[in-house]
């Protein structure tokens, strides 16, 4: 939350007293065990695995029994899939105290699938080819309230906002500032927070703030913007 | 069905005994010849019309039998209705790929049918045009033969029931045609006929037969017991529907979910082939070269590229994949899925935007090819070593359409390099990249910093035109 903690934008969080505890939302066990191995050594990692569920009714009843920082959620789930969970979390996650934050973790990086989580309300989307450290740092920047787009996340954003160039003057909310664009743009690129911030001479948290910014404009585009661009590339 | 046909095709070569089939064995081999009713250029059902595609006569021949059987017996109406009900509708017409020189009409319909599905949209106005002078005269020919029965016909109470009877018959011809018409028309995935017609159609046969009905009733001279009649059958009717009409529609529902089955079979079966096609194999080769973790990472690479595709590209697109792409990010894809699968790097493609491939672009592209390749080789850590297999050390590619600009970025986290040390002799970086970019009127921009990688952006106007 606060730029003393240093830890937070490095990920590793190997010198930092603080916990984020964790639930894993996966149909796949293996993989939930390969997770867990990968990151749940909270000594190291600060991660504390606090529940595991394979459907959206275990997920829903483990996120409120434990009420965790961050879930991370698997797209495809048994009983109508990780937006389903979403929806039935949506009052978790707008709560004042202590919000329950989701990280969608998936193999899918298809356009509906990104696009459908992240206006379900998951504050990022990040695929399993990701690194065990990697999203350990994704996983501590969402539970401070950040976004986390890989780069794929990013160009489908760019994408769905450039087909939409020229919009009336009163949509100011569904546009992205320039500013963001060029943002979006180097994480599209392949460029860590960290680096964008140095390309662009502005503090990593400047960076933090404009993708929350996009994040947010995601959610609230009207639904006429977002359907033309479903149609546009047939997901609808 | 099938009993049905084959005894209508059994008469029909019976019928045929005498007159036609040795003189065309030499005929173009169409192995099965199955009698069909014709669906173009019919006058009632397509019989006649298609028995001479079967026997291999001209169709006013067949017409002419038909008439004659009517004119004598009243055999050659029973015959047609026969056929009618019996015999599908098809292709078939009058000589599916023989040329009967004698009929003019006949003949060209010989040839035409076998390329009709193309040329659906043209053909059946000018066929319905066409004819007219001979169907007018056949109906005139019908009618007078109608009438001569009517008069022959002159014992007593009988002639009474002509009226009636014609009537009815009249009526379902009509309904049975429309029918063929719906099939037809669902057949060849055209509707030509909309709204109306076909049930003013089906609404004209259904008043014709009950005036036909109703007319018997009244010429028995039980007028006055029309009404009760009426009622007693409207209520048998409405009774037979009820205990009928459970049944039909737990049919209707069984047939529709029993389609609905079968094409989740189907798709299941395709999955399944796939799955075993692709996924399965490269499990096995990934088995066998267990110890070699390079090509491990590259088999997987590859087929999971292939099944993302093959999931989640739009139907249709993904059998084209042979094909050289026709746009920027499908271009730039296709390169960087060569590269990865020769140098067994993982590569990381984002598109944003797309636009057709022109002459600069290509070199453009070529421009980046040669990047990847840069990148794959030098620019992932550890180099050709097998560690390089992590999310980290991928290459990532960047493509942007912007208006009339195309960027793409190529970029590596590798050692880099400096570029001004590079030997004057090496052509890669220089010739290859900037030389090729700078010869098309675009630009390249080298950076690379000791530890952070080397990044090479591309930028390219697009043609004037497209």
């Amino acid at each position: 939350m606060t730029n003393e903690t240093p830890g937070t934008a490095e990920g590793t969080g190997s010198g930092t007293s603080r916990q984020v505890s964790v639930v894993l939302v996966d149909d796949h066990r293996m993989f939930r065990a390969g997770v867990q191995a990968e990151i749940g050594r909270t000594d190291d990692t600060g991660v504390d695995v606090v529940g595991e569920a394979g459907d959206v009714e275990q997920a829903v009843s483990v996120i409120t029994a434990t009420r965790p920082d961050v879930v991370l959620l698997d797209v495809h789930l048994p009983g109508g899939g990780g937006v389903e969970v979403l929806r039935r979390s949506a009052s978790m996650m707008g709560a004042a105290e202590s919000p329950v934050r989701f990280l969608a973790l998936s193999v899918s990086d298809a356009a509906e699938d990104v696009i459908g989580v992240i206006r379900g309300g998951a504050r990022g989307y990040v695929t399993k080819t990701i690194t065990g450290s990697d999203l350990v740092d994704a996983i501590f920047r969402v539970a401070d309230g950040d976004a986390v787009f890989s780069p794929r996340l990013a160009g489908f954003v760019l994408d769905a906002f450039a087909s939409t160039d020229a919009p009336p003057a009163d949509e100011d909310l569904d546009r992205l500032t320039q500013r963001e664009r060029e943002v979006l743009r180097l994480i599209a690129r392949g460029y860590a927070y960290k680096e964008v911030a140095k390309q662009l001479f502005i503090s990593v948290k400047t960076v933090e703030s404009h993708v929350s910014a996009v994040l947010r404009k995601l959610q609230l585009s009207n639904r006429h913007e977002l359907t033309r661009w479903a149609a546009a590339r047939r997901l609808v | 069905m099938t009993p049905a046909s084959s005894t209508a095709g059994g008469v029909g070569s019976a019928g045929a005994a005498g007159s036609g089939p040795p003189a065309d064995d030499a005929a173009p081999p169409p192995p099965l010849r199955k009698l069909y009713r014709s669906a173009e250029g019919r006058m009632l059902g397509g019989v006649a019309r298609g028995l001479a595609g079967h026997l291999g006569l001209p169709v006013s021949w067949v017409r002419i039998v038909f008439i004659a059987l009517t004119v004598t017996q009243g055999l050659g109406v029973l015959l047609y209705a026969a056929f009618w009900f019996v015999v599908p509708l098809g292709t078939g017409g009058v000589g599916s790929g023989r040329q009967v020189t004698a009929a003019g009409p006949a003949a060209d319909v010989g040839s035409a049918p076998r390329s009709r599905r193309q040329g659906e949209s043209t053909w059946p106005r000018l066929r319905l045009r066409k004819p007219d002078k001979g169907q007018l005269f056949a109906v005139l020919a019908l009618l007078v033969g109608a009438v001569v029965i009517a008069d022959n016909w002159q014992f007593g109470r009988v002639n009474t029931y002509l009226w009636p009877v014609l009537l009815i018959g009249l009526g379902v011809v009509l309904v049975w045609r429309q029918a063929d018409d719906a099939r037809r028309a669902h057949w060849a995935e055209v509707s030509r006929r909309r709204g109306l017609v076909p049930l003013a159609r089906s609404a004209a046969g259904v008043v014709l037969v009950a005036v036909g009905v109703s007319g018997i009733v009244v010429v028995q001279g039980s007028a006055r017991h029309l009404g009760p009649v009426l009622q007693a059958a409207l209520a048998v009717l409405v009774g037979v529907a009820l205990l009928a009409g459970p049944y039909l529609v737990r049919m209707m529902q069984d047939l529709s979910e029993e389609r609905l089955m079968r094409i989740r079979a189907q798709e299941r079966a395709e999955v399944a082939a796939h799955v075993h096609d692709s996924v399965l194999h490269t499990l096995t080769l990934i088995q066998r070269s267990a110890d070699d973790p390079r090509e491990v990472a590259r088999l997987a690479r590859a087929q999971e590229r292939e099944l993302r595709n093959w999931l989640y590209k739009p139907r249709g697109r993904a059998k084209d994949e042979d094909e050289k792409p026709q746009t920027v990010s499908e271009s730039v894809k296709a390169t960087a899925a060569e590269v990865e699968d020769h140098h067994g790097v993982p590569i990381e493609v984002v598109c944003v935007g797309d636009c057709p491939l022109d002459e600069g672009l290509d070199a453009q592209i070529q421009a980046a090819r040669e990047a990847m390749v840069n990148a794959a080789k030098y620019g992932v850590p550890g180099g050709a070593t097998p560690a390089g297999g992590h999310g980290a050390g991928a290459v990532q590619v960047f493509t942007e359409v912007e208006g009339r600009t195309v960027f793409i970025s190529v970029r590596d986290r590798g050692p880099g390099f400096d570029p001004d040390a590079v030997p004057e002799d090496r052509m890669g970086v220089r010739e290859s990249i900037i030389g090729r970019m700078r010869r098309h009127g675009g630009t390249a921009r080298l950076r690379s910093a000791s530890g952070e990688g080397t990044e090479v952006e591309l930028e390219m106007e697009r043609a004037a035109q497209s």
